[in-house]
C-alpha cells in the first residue's frame, strides 16, 4: 500500500525522519518496502503565467511571462498547453532538474533559445521526476500558492507498505495512524463524522431487510437528497490519485476516500433507480444475472450474496455495484450503504466470479461490524460537503444475531512470562495496550480483560496480545537463553543415512551431483520407460507450463536432459548423478515417494590430458561405480543380462540380491539417444532403488574377520569356452569351489590361435586355507577338481 | 703377496694399520677399489688378519690387551667399510637421479571431479548446526494433503492467508470432490506430522523440497528447499527460540554475528517473527553494501512460538506444552555465503556452476 506522509499527518503528528519511522514500523510488523521521496527540489516554485506571446523566430515556441509574486521573468516554452493565467511549476536558473536532452539531472542555466533569453523553465512531470508525461507542462490548480517553493506544495514522502494478510487495519490510513501513534507516543485525530440532518426520516423513505443474516452481520444505510453530481474538489482527487485510484465523481470519490481512511468499503446507489425503494440483502437465485459496474454481465451462483431491490439484484454485496443502480450525472438522491459482509463467503464469491476488487480485498479478511456506522457517517458528512444536498434524519442499522460485541481477550502476567521467558512490568503492559487503542479492565494481580479496538481484526487470543506487547516494546528486550529441557532421543532414519552415504561415495568417486525439477512431460517419461496406460504418473492440475506437468516416475528423463544440455559446453567427462524421489501413484492416497539414485556417464573417460588417451566412458565405467557403492555398503549383488526399453538390448544388467531388484546398469538405447539428441557414441547409466538396497544391507553390523595367517598359493588359468558363456558364470563357479579365496579376471581374448566361436578368459586364482600353508599337492588337487567342474558345467577347458 | 715378516703385533702397529687403512678407504671412490681394500686389510690374508694371527706369539698378559685392541681395530674398519659403501652407493643414486629430470610444469594426471550439489552441502551444514544442539533430522512427503499443508497449520479453506502460498495442485479429488492433494508449499506440514507421531519433548529439523506456483526471477524459484525446525516441550519460551537461533547464526556465519527480530506473520505461529543477522559482508555498517543493500541486516528466516491451534490440532495440552518453530531457505543462505546472484543457477544444473562448490 502507498502511504503519503502528507495524508498520514492529517491524523497523527509525525516528527520523526521518514527513514526512522519506516524502521520502527518495519520492526513492529508493518514492513516498509520503500521510502519514496517526491520532490526535494531547489529553486522550483509555484509560478503564474501572466502573458503568452509568439516567439519571433520559431513557430512552435512561445514567450511566457512568469511571476512568482516577488519577481517577474520571461521564459521560452515549447509546451502546447501553456496559456496565460495558469499556475505552473517554475524552475528558476540554478534549479536542479532533469534535462530531457542529456538525460541527466542538471543545474538549469540561463539560455538563449532561438535568439531570445530564457530565464528559467516551466516544467513538465518529467523534469520534476513526477512521471513520464512530457507532452505538456503541469498545470496547477488555481488555488496553488504562487511564490511558494514547490517542495512545500507538491513535495511528499510515500511509504510503500508490504503488509502481511493479518494486518488488514494497516490497509487504511487511520489504521497506520493508530500504529504510528503507538510507536511514537502520539495521539490520533479522528475525522469529523457529524453532519446536519433535515427533512423526512430515512426510515420513512426506504424499506430495508436482510434475508440472509449469516452472510451479512450488519447493514447500515443513509440517504442524501438533492445532491449535485460533479467532479470532486482537487484535494479529494489528489488523495485518490496518490493511492492509485481513479477519480470518478464526487459521490463515488467520497466512498473510495472513506474506504482508504477507514478500510470500510461503501457503496452508493441512485435512490431513484431502486424499485419500490426496497433493498433486500439475499443470496442470488441460481443463474440470476447481474451486470456489474465494469459492464460485465455475470451469472451468479446460489452462494453469491446480492443487494436486490423489489425485483432484481442491484449489486453484488461487498464485491461490486450493479450498473442498473449506478450513480450518474443525473443522480439527485443517493442511498449510501456501509455493511459488514461475511469474509469467507465474500472471498469465495470473488474467486467464483474471478472478480477481486478493493472491496473484496478488505471484506475477505473479516471487517469488524462496529466500523460500518462510523464510516457511513463519515462518508455521509463528506458527500454533503462536496456534493451538497440534505441528509434524511437517522440511519438504518440492521444487526444480525451474531451481534456487534467487540472481542474481549484475557491477558495474564503468567502467560507473558510463559511465552516470552521474562516478566514485563504490568505498568508497561498497560502503556502498550493504551497506546494501541485497546481498553482493559483489571481482573486481579497482573490479570486483565482486554477489549480489542474496532479497527483491529487480528487479535483474538491471549497469544495475540502477548505479541502486541513484545512487538511494541521490542524483541531485543527478550533475553537469549538455551533450551534447558533434556535432549530427546532421536530415532535414526536409515533411508536418509543410506542416501547420504551413497551421495558421498559417488562424489568421492568423481561423480557430480545435480538436482532436477521433478515435474516433466509425459513424453519425456515415455521415452525412457514403459508406462502403464491405466496407471499414468500423477498430473499437476494447474501446471505453470506444459513441460512441467507430470510427477516423474524415474530420474532417467531429466538426468539425460541435463546431460544433453551440458554436452554443448565440452566433451566431458560427464559423470553426473541425482539422489531424489520418484512418485508412484496409489489409488486414493498420496503417491509412494521412492528414494532413487541414478547417474549417467558419457564423453571422455578422462579430462583431456597429455597422459591419457581419448577413450570414452562406457558400460563398465557405470558398472564400476555401482560395484563401488554396493561394495562399500557390503552388499553382494549379482548382475544379469536384462531388457529395458531405455537401455541397449545387449548392454544392460539388472542388479539383484537374491530376487530383489536393486537397480539397473547399462548403456542407453541408441534410439533413446537419438530422440534426446545425446552426442556421445555411448551413454552409460545406472539407477539404484534405495528401499531394496536398505533391505539387502548386512543385517548386523559388520563383523571382523581374522586376517589369514598363512600364505596363499596362486595359479594363473587361461580358460577357453564357448563365446556365449558369461564371465559372471565362470567367476561364480570358481568362487564356489572349496579352498579358493578369490579370483581376478585379468584378460579376455578372442581371435587368432583359438577356435572360432570360443573365447579365452584368464584368471589369477588364489588358494587359501585358514589353518595351514597349502602344499603344492593340495593346490593341484583342488585345481584339478575345479577344472573338472568347469568343464562339466560350462564346457570350459584349459587353454592348450 | 708375500707373507709379511712375522713380527709380533703391538698396540702401535695396530694403531698404525687402522690409521693408514682408514685414510686409504676415504680416498676410494668406487666399489671395486673398496672391495680390493677390504681384501688387503680384512681378507683372509689381509694385514689385520695377519696381525691377529700373530697374537699367539705374544706373552699371555700382552696377548689379552693387544688382542682386544686388534679386535676393536677390526670392528672399526668393518664399520668404516660399511659406511663407505653406503656413501658411495648414495652418491651414485644422487648422481643418477640428478640426471633424471621431469618437466614439473606439465599438468598432473587428472583426478576425477565430483562434488555434492551446493544445496546438499548447505542443507547438511544447516542440519549439522542444529544436530549439535540436540535436534534430530527427519523428512516428509513432497506430495501432501491440503490437510497437513494448510488445515493443520491454522490455515483453513477460504483463509485469506492462503494467498501467501501459491499452490501447485495435483489432479486429484477427494470423495467430497475437493482438491485435496498438492505439492507442498513449505516444509511446515511436517510440524503436524512429527507431533502427531509422538509426545514431547520434540526437537527436529526437516529439510526438503517445496514447490510454488510462482514465476521465477533472480530471487524466486518455483522449486526450492526449506529447512524447518521445531522444538516442543514444557517451559519452552521465546527466549529459547532466540538462544537457539543465535547459536545457529554464529555457527553458520561466524562467532561475532548479532541477530535481530522483527514482527512478522505466519498463521501457524504467534508471536511470529522474522530473524535477521547483521551483515557479515560489511559487519553491519550498511553503507554501500551489496549483500545487505545498505541496511546492515540480512533477513534469514521466519520463526515464532507455535500457535495454540496447531498444538491443539495434534492433541497436545496447551497448558502443559509450548514450542517454537522456524523455517529458512537454504538457497538464500548459500547465495549469501557464496555471493551467488541468481537463484536460477541452482537447478539449471550447468556443471560449470555446480563444480565451483
Amino acid at each position: 500500500m502507498k502511504l503519503p506522509l502528507s495524508w498520514l499527518k492529517q491524523y497523527v503528528d509525525v516528527d520523526l525522519p521518514a527513514q526512522e519511522l519506516a524502521h520502527r514500523l518495519t520492526m513492529a510488523g508493518i514492513e516498509v518496502g520503500e521510502v519514496d521521496v517526491i520532490g526535494g527540489w531547489t529553486e522550483v516554485f509555484v509560478g503564474r503565467v501572466t502573458d503568452v506571446r509568439p516567439h519571433p523566430n520559431a513557430d512552435r515556441l512561445r514567450l511566457c511571462v512568469v511571476t512568482t509574486g516577488a519577481e517577474e521573468m520571461e521564459v521560452v516554452c515549447g509546451a502546447p498547453n501553456v496559456a496565460a493565467d495558469q499556475n505552473i511549476c517554475f524552475a528558476k536558473v540554478g534549479a536542479n532538474i532533469y534535462n530531457t536532452h542529456t538525460e541527466r539531472q542538471e543545474i538549469l542555466e540561463a539560455a538563449k533559445i532561438r535568439g531570445v533569453d530564457s530565464q528559467g523553465m516551466i516544467c513538465s512531470a518529467v523534469e520534476l521526476g513526477l512521471g513520464d508525461d512530457h507532452s505538456g507542462i503541469i498545470v496547477l490548480p488555481d488555488d496553488a500558492p504562487v511564490g511558494a517553493p514547490l517542495d512545500d506544495y507538491l513535495g511528499d514522502i510515500v511509504l510503500d507498505l508490504e503488509l502481511t494478510p493479518n494486518r488488514l487495519d494497516c490497509l487504511s490510513i487511520l489504521g497506520v495512524a493508530h500504529e504510528v501513534a503507538a510507536l511514537t507516543g502520539k495521539t490520533v485525530r479522528e475525522p469529523e463524522t457529524s453532519y446536519e440532518e433535515s427533512g423526512a426520516p430515512i426510515a420513512d423513505q426506504v424499506n430495508i431487510s436482510v434475508a440472509d443474516p449469516d452472510l451479512c452481520r450488519r447493514y447500515t444505510t443513509s440517504l442524501l437528497q438533492g445532491v449535485k453530481i460533479g467532479p470532486s474538489p482537487q484535494w479529494l482527487q489528489d488523495r485518490l490519485t496518490s493511492a492509485g485510484l481513479r477519480p470518478i465523481n464526487n459521490v463515488v470519490d467520497v466512498t473510495n476516500f472513506v474506504m482508504l481512511e477507514y478500510n470500510q468499503p461503501l457503496h452508493s446507489f441512485d435512490y431513484d433507480l431502486i424499485k419500490d425503494h426496497t433493498v433486500i440483502v439475499r443470496r442470488a437465485r441460481p443463474g440470476e444475472l447481474l451486470t456489474t459496474l465494469d459492464g460485465e454481465e455475470r451469472k451468479l451462483g446460489a452462494d453469491n450474496l446480492v443487494i436486490a431491490d423489489a425485483n432484481d439484484a442491484i449489486g453484488l454485496g461487498g464485491v461490486m455495484g450493479g450498473a442498473n443502480s449506478e450513480i450518474s450525472n443525473g443522480t439527485v438522491n443517493v442511498l449510501l450503504e456501509s455493511a459488514t459482509f461475511d469474509g469467507t463467503n465474500n472471498r469465495e464469491t470473488a474467486q467464483f466470479l474471478g472478480l477481486r476488487t478493493e472491496a473484496t480485498l478488505r471484506f475477505e479478511k473479516g471487517l469488524r461490524p462496529e466500523l460500518a456506522p462510523i464510516a457511513l457517517r463519515r462518508a455521509t458528512g463528506l458527500i454533503q460537503e462536496v456534493a451538497g444536498g440534505t441528509v434524511a434524519p437517522g440511519i438504518i442499522d440492521i444487526v444480525s444475531d451474531a451481534g456487534i460485541d467487540a472481542p474481549v481477550v484475557p491477558l495474564t502476567s503468567a502467560k507473558i512470562k510463559r511465552m516470552l521467558g521474562m516478566d514485563v512490568e504490568p505498568k508497561q503492559v498497560l502503556e502498550v495496550l493504551d497506546s494501541l487503542g485497546f481498553t482493559w479492565e483489571s481482573t486481579g494481580e497482573g490479570d486483565l480483560k482486554v477489549t480489542v479496538p474496532y479497527w483491529r481484526n487480528d487479535v483474538n487470543i491471549e497469544e495475540d496480545l502477548v505479541e502486541e506487547v513484545v512487538r511494541t516494546i521490542g524483541y531485543d528486550k527478550v533475553p537469549t537463553t538455551m533450551l534447558s529441557s533434556p535432549i530427546p532421543f532421536q530415532q535414526p532414519v536409515p533411508i536418509m543415512d543410506l542416501r547420504d552415504q551413497i551421495r558421498d561415495y559417488l562424489a568421492s568417486a568423481g561423480v557430480q551431483e545435480v538436482i532436477n525439477y521433478p515435474l516433466v512431460t509425459l513424453q519425456q517419461l515415455e521415452q525412457v520407460e514403459h508406462l502403464d496406460p491405466d496407471a499414468l504418473p500423477l498430473r499437476v492440475a494447474n501446471p505453470m507450463s506444459a513441460d512441467r506437468e507430470y510427477l516423474r516416475t524415474t530420474l532417467r528423463a531429466s538426468l539425460l536432459a541435463t546431460l544433453a544440455s551440458n554436452q554443448g559446453n565440452g566433451s566431458g567427462p560427464f559423470r553426473i548423478f541425482e539422489a531424489g524421489r520418484v512418485f508412484w501413484p496409489r489409488a486414493g492416497d498420496l503417491p509412494e515417494e521412492r528414494e532413487t539414485v541414478a547417474g549417467v556417464l558419457a564423453g571422455l573417460r578422462h579430462e583431456t590430458s597429455w597422459l591419457e588417451n581419448d577413450s570414452l566412458l562406457d558400460f563398465y565405467d557405470a558398472k564400476g561405480v555401482v560395484e563401488l557403492i554396493l561394495g562399500r555398503l557390503g552388499v553382494n549383488a549379482t548382475y544379469e543380462p536384462f531388457n529395458d526399453p531405455a537401455f541397449h538390448p545387449g548392454r544392460c544388467a539388472v542388479v539383484k540380491v537374491a530376487d530383489a531388484v536393486l537397480g539397473m546398469v547399462g548403456e542407453v538405447h541408441p534410439v533413446v539417444m537419438e530422440r534426446l539428441g545425446l552426442e556421445s557414441p555411448q551413454v552409460a547409466a545406472f539407477e539404484l532403488f534405495l528401499e531394496p538396497i536398505l533391505a539387502a544391507l548386512p543385517e548386523s553390523q559388520r563383523q571382523f574377520e581374522p586376517l589369514p595367517r598363512y600364505p596363499s598359493a596362486t595359479r594363473d588359468l587361461a580358460l577357453v569356452m564357448p563365446s556365449d558363456v558369461d564371465a559372471g558364470q565362470v567367476t561364480r563357479l570358481i568362487m564356489r569351489h572349496r579352498g579358493i579365496d578369490r579370483a581376478e579376471l585379468f584378460d579376455i581374448y578372442a581371435g587368432e590361435n583359438i577356435s572360432e566361436g570360443t573365447k579365452s578368459l584368464a584368471f589369477h586364482v588364489y588358494f587359501q586355507a585358514r589353518d595351514r600353508t597349502l602344499t603344492n599337492e593340495e593346490v593341484n588337487r583342488s585345481l584339478d577338481g575345479l577344472l573338472k567342474t568347469l568343464e562339466r558345467e560350462l564346457k570350459v577347458t584349459l587353454r592348450a | 703377496m708375500t707373507e709379511p715378516a712375522a713380527q709380533p703385533p703391538s698396540a702401535e702397529s695396530i694403531e698404525e694399520i687402522t690409521r693408514s687403512a682408514s685414510a686409504e678407504l676415504d680416498s676410494l671412490a668406487d666399489l671395486e677399489a673398496v672391495d680390493q681394500w677390504r681384501v688387503s686389510y680384512l681378507g683372509r690374508r689381509g694385514t689385520l688378519t695377519t696381525v691377529l694371527r700373530g697374537l699367539s706369539s705374544l706373552a699371555v698378559e700382552d696377548r689379552r690387551t693387544v688382542g682386544a685392541l686388534a679386535n676393536e681395530a677390526k670392528n672399526t674398519l668393518e664399520e668404516r667399510l660399511e659406511e663407505r659403501v653406503r656413501q658411495i652407493n648414495e652418491a651414485a643414486l644422487t648422481r643418477s637421479a640428478s640426471q633424471d629430470r621431469l618437466d614439473v610444469t606439465l599438468p598432473g594426471r587428472p583426478a576425477l571431479k565430483g562434488r555434492l550439489h551446493p544445496t546438499t552441502q548447505i542443507v547438511r551444514e544447516i542440519c549439522d548446526a542444529f544436530v549439535a544442539m540436540g535436534f534430530g533430522v527427519v523428512e516428509g512427503p513432497e506430495v501432501e494433503w491440503d490437510h497437513y499443508n494448510f488445515e493443520m497449520l491454522n490455515i483453513p479453506k477460504g483463509h485469506p492467508a492462503r494467498d501467501m502460498w501459491n499452490t501447485l495442485w495435483v489432479d486429484y479429488e477427494d470423495p467430497a470432490g475437493e482438491q485435496a492433494m498438492l505439492l507442498r508449499t513449505h516444509t511446515s506440514p511436517m510440524q503436524a506430522r512429527v507431533m502427531e507421531g509422538r509426545e514431547p519433548p520434540i526437537r527436529v529439523v526437516v529439510p526438503g523440497k517445496c514447490y510454488r506456483y510462482e514465476a521465477t526471477d533472480a530471487t524466486h524459484e518455483w522449486h526450492f528447499y526449506q529447512v524447518e525446525g521445531l522444538a516442543v516441550g514444557e517451559g519452552i519460551t521465546f527466549a529459547d527460540l532466540k538462544g537457539t537461533l543465535y547459536e545457529f547464526a554464529r555457527r553458520m556465519f561466524g562467532e561475532e554475528r548479532q541477530i535481530r527480530f522483527r514482527c512478522d506473520y505466519f498463521p501457524f505461529v504467534e508471536p511470529g517473527v522474522d530473524m535477521s543477522i547483521d551483515c557479515f559482508a560489511c559487519d553491519g555498517n550498511g553503507e554501500g553494501c551489496r549483500i545487505c543493500r545498505d541496511s546492515g541486516w540480512i533477513e534469514i528466516m521466519g520463526a515464532g512460538m507455535i500457535h495454540p491451534k496447531v498444538l491443539e490440532g495434534v492433541g497436545y495440552d496447551t497448558e502443559k506444552y509450548t514450542g517454537f518453530a522456524f523455517g529458512m531457505g537454504p538457497e538464500r543462505i548459500a547465495m549469501l555465503k557464496y555471493g551467488i546472484d541468481d537463484i536460477r543457477h541452482f537447478y539449471a544444473n550447468d556443471l560449470r556452476f555446480l563444480q565451483q562448490f
